[in-house]
């Protein structure tokens, strides 16, 4: 029997979340675990946008913003729980991708990337400006989620970053069984479509504003989930999780791991957030180095990293 | 026999590698490189030559130090992993560092949940208002200046003043704290303008302001480059009032940015570091200023900045604490901390109790005005 790409995907990212841990000297891989599944997220939603709808945003951290401001927010204001604030931020993300992406998306070329990248920017301006509200650029704190403190009440007692290494990492194996099952169904085929040739996907009959403005509200969500679980971890916020650097680095992590697949834009995830906790001292050069990973894997291995890698042992195969 | 020489060496080895291992260790997240680097770079500098010079002279207890730095890059989420792997992974026993406010107010739950002593380098009130029991830190509160400010105002009979204020974390946090005590001094606040970090001229805010009736004088909070462009823009409308910077910028730096002839008569409150050659004898600050001024000036070739000077106190803090404590247990460096009985510092004398743990109080501060491109100190 042969497996699905989709399930042997998802045993394989299973797997790894899993195993990985036997392997930890210290508590403190797990933090960087949690991170990369906190930016894999994101990713995968990155995935859906620019992979397989073939559409570019350069203001997703924007919506990681909305995420993350909505856990810091609406407990104090709202009196909501922090999961129904993160559910709150999802849905307010959802509605704000769909207003900006409504009329841009039915002009051809590059305008969601310069209109998404003016919309992060914009996030990232209120949050800093809005001082009485968000507690400008010192940040504010955010609740505690509190399910670690249930999960202890029945038996299960986790260290706070083992309990985020094992929740994000199951958001991320949820996040990503939504994509991959996206990928196979008719709108997946239809993104696909009109990714391939806008014109050609058009004359049979799929309605190209319509799927990209599903593409861009479903990648929008993915990244408001993975800013209010970045918010929930932390327990602090600052309105550098919505700045432009942040966005940049979701589009390198996504287009470096290869952009139509899920597996292989999460590891670029993982590549791009644990190099600068390797490179410590290359702190300085981060942005550079950002820059010219995006420039050798766009010249030398345009689908990205994993596909890349995949077709070359694929061919030497057979 | 090789078996056994193997082991032997093996051994040695161990044992010569063993008293490496009882070093103490204290770690360090600071933003050396990103928007605050101007703040951070010197502290880094400031924290790897001080523990060269107390290792030279035979470090803390007859014991060496050693120090873990990483650089977050002002990024609280990086600070936030960092100080994580220091606590988790490089097991140090007291951490310095969170640059700004934003890396500081990130961290500080990492070490209250591994009960490892922290000292912030940040300036907000928050970090240790309400007191945590693990968390301390050595700048003056933004308050602290303004009420050194308000007092100098209110001994010079300035009743009416206009505010213009950056709208950086810094500017915004001392805003605020301005407007919270500026009643207990009398004092009335007729316009409160803003501008952006990144403005390149600040005239029309100014204008507002100078068309004010019955304004006596103007106070910028602000940091960076807005600041000095106030100081520019403010000579070149002639608005002839007095102005008060605050201590964010109390460097040389700032009279260069903003020239000479603008910043002339520009008052603020700075540290004792800034003008150390100019304290009297009698100053018990001088000895320990003028110290780290020349120690710094040499290593580095770079005019020493108070930014530097919040690293000095923070590291002398700890390791007055770990000898005092005999020890280099995380919680018995903790209460030694909080029994730091006036220790000279580069901002101050400290004293902590239990219910403050900056341990500064107003007298840290030096009123100064700045005179043909150098300092005075006005008391």
């Amino acid at each position: 029997m042969r497996l699905s790409s989709k399930v042997t995907t998802l045993l394989i990212l299973a797997a790894v979340i899993a195993i990985a841990p036997v392997f930890f000297p210290s508590s403190y891989y797990f933090r960087v675990g949690s991170l990369i599944f906190v930016n894999g997220l994101a990713v995968a939603g990155l995935v859906i946008l620019i992979g397989y709808a073939g559409q570019i945003s350069l203001g997703h951290a924007g919506f990681a913003g909305i995420g993350a401001y909505a856990c810091a927010l609406a407990p104090v204001h709202l009196g909501l729980h922090p999961a129904l604030a993160a559910l709150l931020g999802a849905l307010l993300s959802a509605a704000i991708a769909y207003l900006v992406g409504r009329p841009i998306l039915r002009l051809k070329g590059y305008y969601l990337a310069v209109a998404s990248l003016g919309f992060g920017i914009l996030v990232s301006m209120v949050l800093s400006n809005e001082a009485q509200l968000t507690g400008g650029p010192d940040g504010m704190a955010v609740p505690e989620l509190g399910l670690r403190a249930v999960l202890k009440a029945i038996g299960i007692d986790l260290s706070n970053t083992e309990f985020w290494y094992a929740f994000s990492g199951l958001v991320l194996v949820l996040g990503a069984w939504l994509a991959l099952n996206l990928y196979h169904s008719p709108t997946g085929r239809a993104l696909r479509a009109l990714h391939g040739s806008e014109v050609a996907a058009r004359t049979v009959g799929v309605d190209v504003a319509h799927y990209k403005l599903v593409a861009f509200v479903i990648s929008a969500v993915y990244a408001s989930v993975s800013g209010s679980l970045l918010a929930l971890q932390n327990k602090f916020i600052t309105p550098d999780v919505a700045g432009f650097m942040h966005s940049i680095e979701m589009v390198t992590m996504t287009v470096l791991g290869g952009a139509g697949s899920v597996l292989g834009a999460i590891l670029g995830a993982a590549i791009l957030t644990t190099l600068p906790q390797v490179l410590t001292i290359f702190q300085e050069y981060e942005q550079l180095m950002l820059g010219l990973v995006m420039m050798l894997v766009m010249i030398f291995m345009r689908e990205g990293l994993l596909p890349s890698i995949a077709r070359r042992i694929r061919g030497r195969a057979e | 026999m090789k078996f056994a020489l193997t082991t032997t060496a093996l051994a040695l080895i161990l044992g010569l590698a063993a008293p490496a291992f009882a070093d103490i260790k204290i770690g360090a997240t600071i933003s050396e490189t990103g928007p605050a680097s101007f703040l951070g770079d010197p502290e880094a500098k400031t924290l790897k030559l001080l523990v060269e010079e107390i290792n030279a002279a035979g470090g803390v207890n007859g014991e060496k130090l050693e120090l873990v730095i990483y650089d977050d890059g002002g990024d609280p989420n990086k600070a936030r992993t960092f100080a994580t792997r220091l606590v988790e992974d490089d097991e140090v026993v007291a951490v310095i560092g969170g640059t700004t406010t934003g890396t500081s107010m990130a961290i500080i739950p990492v070490f209250e949940d591994a009960e490892v002593p922290f000292i912030s380098l940040a300036g907000a009130i928050e970090i240790i208002d309400p007191v945590k029991p693990y968390t301390f830190k050595t700048p003056h509160t933004d308050r602290m200046a303004c009420a050194k400010i308000f007092e100098d105002m209110k001994k010079n009979a300035i009743t009416k003043i206009g505010m213009i204020s950056g709208s950086d974390g810094f500017g915004a946090s001392m805003h605020k704290q301005c407007l919270s005590i500026v009643g207990d001094y009398g004092i009335e606040v007729l316009a409160d303008e803003t501008y952006g970090p990144t403005d390149a001229d600040m005239t029309p805010q100014l204008t507002n302001i100078k068309g004010k009736e019955g304004i006596q004088a103007v106070l910028n909070p602000g940091f960076g480059q807005g600041p000095a462009i106030v100081t520019r823009n403010y000579a070149q409308l002639a608005v002839g009032l007095p102005l008060y910077q605050s201590h964010g910028v109390a460097s040389d730096g700032f009279i260069e940015l903003a020239g000479a002839e603008a910043a002339e008569g520009v008052r603020l409150p700075g540290t004792a570091l800034l003008v150390a050659k100019l304290l009297p004898e009698s100053d018990p600050q001088r000895a320990v200023v003028t110290a780290y001024k020349d120690a710094y000036e040499k290593a580095t070739g770079k005019p020493v900045s108070t930014f530097g000077g919040y690293a000095h106190d923070a590291l002398r803090i700890l390791v007055d604490a770990i000898k005092r404590a005999g020890s280099a247990e995380p919680s018995a460096i903790r209460d030694a901390i909080e029994g730091t009985k006036g220790l000279v510092g580069t901002t101050g004398t400290v004293t902590m109790t239990a219910e403050d743990h900056l341990g500064l109080d107003l007298s840290a501060f030096r009123m100064l005005q700045i005179e043909k491109g150098g300092w005075k100190i006005v008391e």
